[in-house]
């Protein structure tokens, strides 16, 4: 009796799945993935009647995990932009897609594969440096344009035509710092803490050191904690200060120099602190208290307290779709500024139309190599350039162009911190 | 199928081994065939052969956790030096050795013998702790390996490997190239893992998995689970059966590791943490301590289990709805009435066919 009541309640609970399974295939509003036989079409062309042609953008980024800040606030960023777009009066519109990679490298291929088989067009992403290594020698080799907002490793763009950059890369933001310190006479003896268990933070701190030298800039020492949980940082201050450091670099993420700053203020040493873009939003951590961080000094491509009409409209509409009243950050930016990058592309390639009517197995490649050359310019047989890319103006910077190595040719935007807000200077 | 007929003869374990290997082998014509038909997405192409690694990862902890009753928390640390050795090998044989599978299987052999080498260095001092004082020192293990990979620096050029603790000091030639980077890791990887190499290694963990289980050394270390002082008193030497156990169970993870780190272009030290250890022992909880198939399916099915979330309205939350699945799997599993339900199919089955099986 009682296991023919229990039969009874797998048999129901079985029922009430598939009825919800059905429910959630009705209502989902992304095209049906289920076919993975690209080379049909399934009639998905993306040219509909009246001549408009919809581009698929698959983004990829952590949505969940320890790094899943920056993936939604790509996310939204991007979502901002394609509104904006969509709503503009063009024949090109934008439809996202955005894929959680957990920040892990092979979830990020995973999340990849699952792009393709929605028929994706342009790969956005990945937000992270890891995953995106891994995902561009994917895209490479598939034939898919890639365009990164924050991936910024070398090794993302080396050796592939098709993946370019919205930030700068680790160590070229190594290498403008230290021209920046040289060039306003802000040091002459620095030291530098950087996180040796992050890429990111190495690569910058490489970049600094090698170009310090190339400087006459003296570096005293070397400071390196190994993990973004590190919280005693008085060892390495000790350190810069016997050194004798005027200015301390510290490429490094937010928290971890929220404690810098509060302990360097507890044992009485004040230099000029100098931070790079992962330091931007320190400023909006719970219960820092923001007087610590007076005089500041921070790299960083994106000023949410700007007041020019772009960036209000732009932080005003993020606000509106993330629901929270939190300033968005330079991720978001690079978000923005990667979809505009990427319309402005569509706009210059002649033959759109031609191309996206194609199958997607050969509408990926053909747009591909159109986007390649948009971006990077036209290059002869001996490597001389005969004709520009694109030039964007956005957020993060204007008249934005694209070497052909996929790396961003943009000017640096320098922050101080004063009264508890961004000056840029 | 062929299982069946002979089953008369063979005892029970046996018969369970086989009925395993015909699975794997069922589980690959079937991909195959999908593969060939055209049938299977891209998303799930590319899940294959991590999972082979995760199925190896599951089992060959199952005879740490479920066999010897030894609770290890550091097995990724074994993946992560298999993946990086077998990283270097490949790259450093890239240019001597074109065929990419030969390639691939040295690599797994020394991804193998680094990581025994491992579970040796582990395995003679920690051995001799028991229950909880293993666990915490396998954990501190996995982070051990995991930060020393992440100040390791390794290069090749004509003179040979090159290791040193930052890029500069690596000292590479012209021609030379830094294989793996530190906290970057190892990038520019020639991907060479195959999902045929995949079921390769599946096949051949279950063989040596299963049949040391079912030998005299697996009887001794079963013993040694069950009562370790009655073991010990009719002779059996602790060290040598635990250890013999730990060693395997790891060398199988470095090749596991090896066939993970060519299947991708760049890894990262990182990824071999304390949560991916925590992960392939909850395939191994899940699927049923000491069951070997229990692993395999459980390793298989988690693994694709929240990609395949990504295609439904909820992929929003589909973390919460694998954990949620986890609990729920848990549940299920330790409840008597749904265990007592199952075993009640399971003998009217034999009932039914009473005739023929006895």
């Amino acid at each position: 009796m009682n296991s023919k009541k229990f039969l009874a309640g797998v048999l129901a609970a079985a029922m009430a799945l598939s009825l919800t399974a059905c429910g959630g295939g009705g209502q989902t509003s992304t095209p049906s993935t289920s076919t993975p036989d690209a080379s049909t079409g399934d009639g998905s062309t993306p040219v509909a009647a009246d001549g408009t042609i919809t581009i698929k953008v698959g983004g990829i980024g952590p949505l969940t995990g320890s790094t899943a800040t920056y993936g939604v606030a790509t996310h939204y960023g991007a979502q901002v932009a394609v509104d904006e777009i969509n709503a503009l009066d063009s024949d090109i519109k934008l439809e996202l897609r955005f894929e959680d990679d957990t920040g892990v490298n092979e979830t990020g291929v995973s999340a990849y594969n699952t792009l393709k088989d929605w028929d994706v067009d342009v790969i956005y992403g990945t937000t992270t440096t890891g995953p995106c290594v891994a995902v561009a020698a994917e895209t490479y080799a598939d034939r898919y344009f890639q365009l990164t907002p924050s991936a910024s490793s070398p090794d993302v763009t080396d050796g592939k035509d098709n993946v370019f950059q919205m930030c700068f890369t680790d160590p070229n933001q190594g290498l403008t710092a230290a021209n920046y310190v040289a060039d306003n006479n802000l040091a002459t003896k620095v030291a530098v803490i950087y996180n040796n268990g992050d890429a990111y933070s190495t690569g910058i701190a490489q970049g600094f050191i090698a170009q310090a030298a190339e400087r006459g800039l003296e570096v005293v020492t070397e400071q390196t904690f190994p993990a973004d949980t590190t919280t005693d940082f008085n060892v390495q201050l000790a350190a810069c200060r016997d050194g004798g450091a005027e200015l301390v670099f510290m490429p490094i993420y937010y928290g971890p120099a929220s404690l810098v700053l509060q302990q360097a203020n507890a044992m009485g040493y004040d230099p000029q602190f100098f931070g790079g873009d992962g330091m931007d939003g320190i400023l909006a951590i719970e219960g820092f208290d923001t007087s610590l961080a007076e005089g500041l000094m921070l790299l960083t491509p994106f000023n949410a307290t700007a007041e020019d009409e772009r960036t209000v409209t732009f932080v005003a509409s993020y606000k509106a779709l993330s629901g929270s009243d939190e300033n968005p950050n330079q991720f978001a930016a690079d978000g923005y500024d990667c979809m505009y990058a990427i319309y402005e592309a569509l706009l210059n390639i002649d033959n759109l139309a031609e191309i996206a009517a194609m199958d997607p197995a050969e509408r990926h490649t053909a747009l591909c190599d159109a986007l390649i050359v948009q971006f990077a310019g036209e290059y002869d047989d001996a490597g001389n350039q005969t004709a520009p890319g694109i030039s964007v103006d956005g957020l993060t910077g204007s008249g934005m162009t694209w070497q052909a190595n996929g790396e961003v040719s943009k000017d640096p935007m320098v922050v101080v911190v004063e009264n508890g807000a961004y000056v840029t200077q | 199928m062929s299982a069946n007929k002979t089953g008369r003869r063979l005892s029970k374990q046996s018969l369970n081994g086989f009925i395993n290997y015909g699975i794997v082998i069922l589980a690959y014509l079937v991909v195959q065939l999908m593969i060939s038909q055209g049938l299977m997405s891209n998303s799930l192409q590319s899940l294959l052969v991590p999972v082979c690694c995760y199925v190896v990862m599951a089992v060959s902890l199952n005879l740490v956790v479920g066999v010897s009753g030894e609770l290890s928390l550091g097995h990724a640390g074994f993946m992560s030096l298999g993946a990086f050795s077998g990283i270097i090998v490949s790259v450093t044989l890239q240019s001597v050795i074109e065929l990419a599978p030969l390639r691939l299987f040295l690599s797994m052999v020394v991804g193998a013998v680094i990581g025994g080498i491992g579970g040796v260095i582990v395995g003679v001092p920690v051995l001799r702790l028991r229950g909880d004082y293993l666990a915490i020192v396998t954990l501190a293990f996995g982070e051990i390996i995991k930060n020393i990979i992440m100040v390791l620096y390794v290069g090749v050029d004509e003179d040979g490997l090159h290791f040193a603790t930052s890029e500069a000091a690596l000292n590479l030639s012209e021609a030379g190239t830094a294989i793996v980077k530190g906290p970057m890791g190892a990038v520019g990887v020639v991907k060479a893992s195959t999902f045929t190499a995949g079921i390769l290694l599946v096949l051949l963990t279950l063989l040596i998995v299963q049949n040391m289980v079912n030998s005299r050394a697996g009887r001794a270390i079963l013993a040694l689970r069950d009562n370790r002082i009655a073991a010990e008193s009719v002779g059996i030497s602790v060290t040598k059966y635990k250890l013999m156990a730990f060693v395997t169970s790891a060398a199988l993870a470095g090749a596991a590791g090896a066939l993970f780190g060519l299947n991708y272009s760049s890894t990262l030290a990182s990824r071999f943490d304390f949560n991916t250890s925590i992960l392939i022992l909850v395939f191994v909880v899940l699927g049923g301590l000491g069951n070997i198939r229990g692993s395999i399916i459980a390793a298989a099915l988690l693994y694709i289990l929240p990609e395949m979330l990504r295609n439904f309205d909820v992929s929003k939350y589909r973390m919460l709805i694998y954990a949620i699945i986890l609990i729920l799997v848990m549940l299920a599993t330790n409840n008597p009435t749904i265990r007592g339900f199952f075993l009640q199919l399971r003998q009217r089955a034999r009932e039914r066919k009473g005739g023929q099986a006895q």
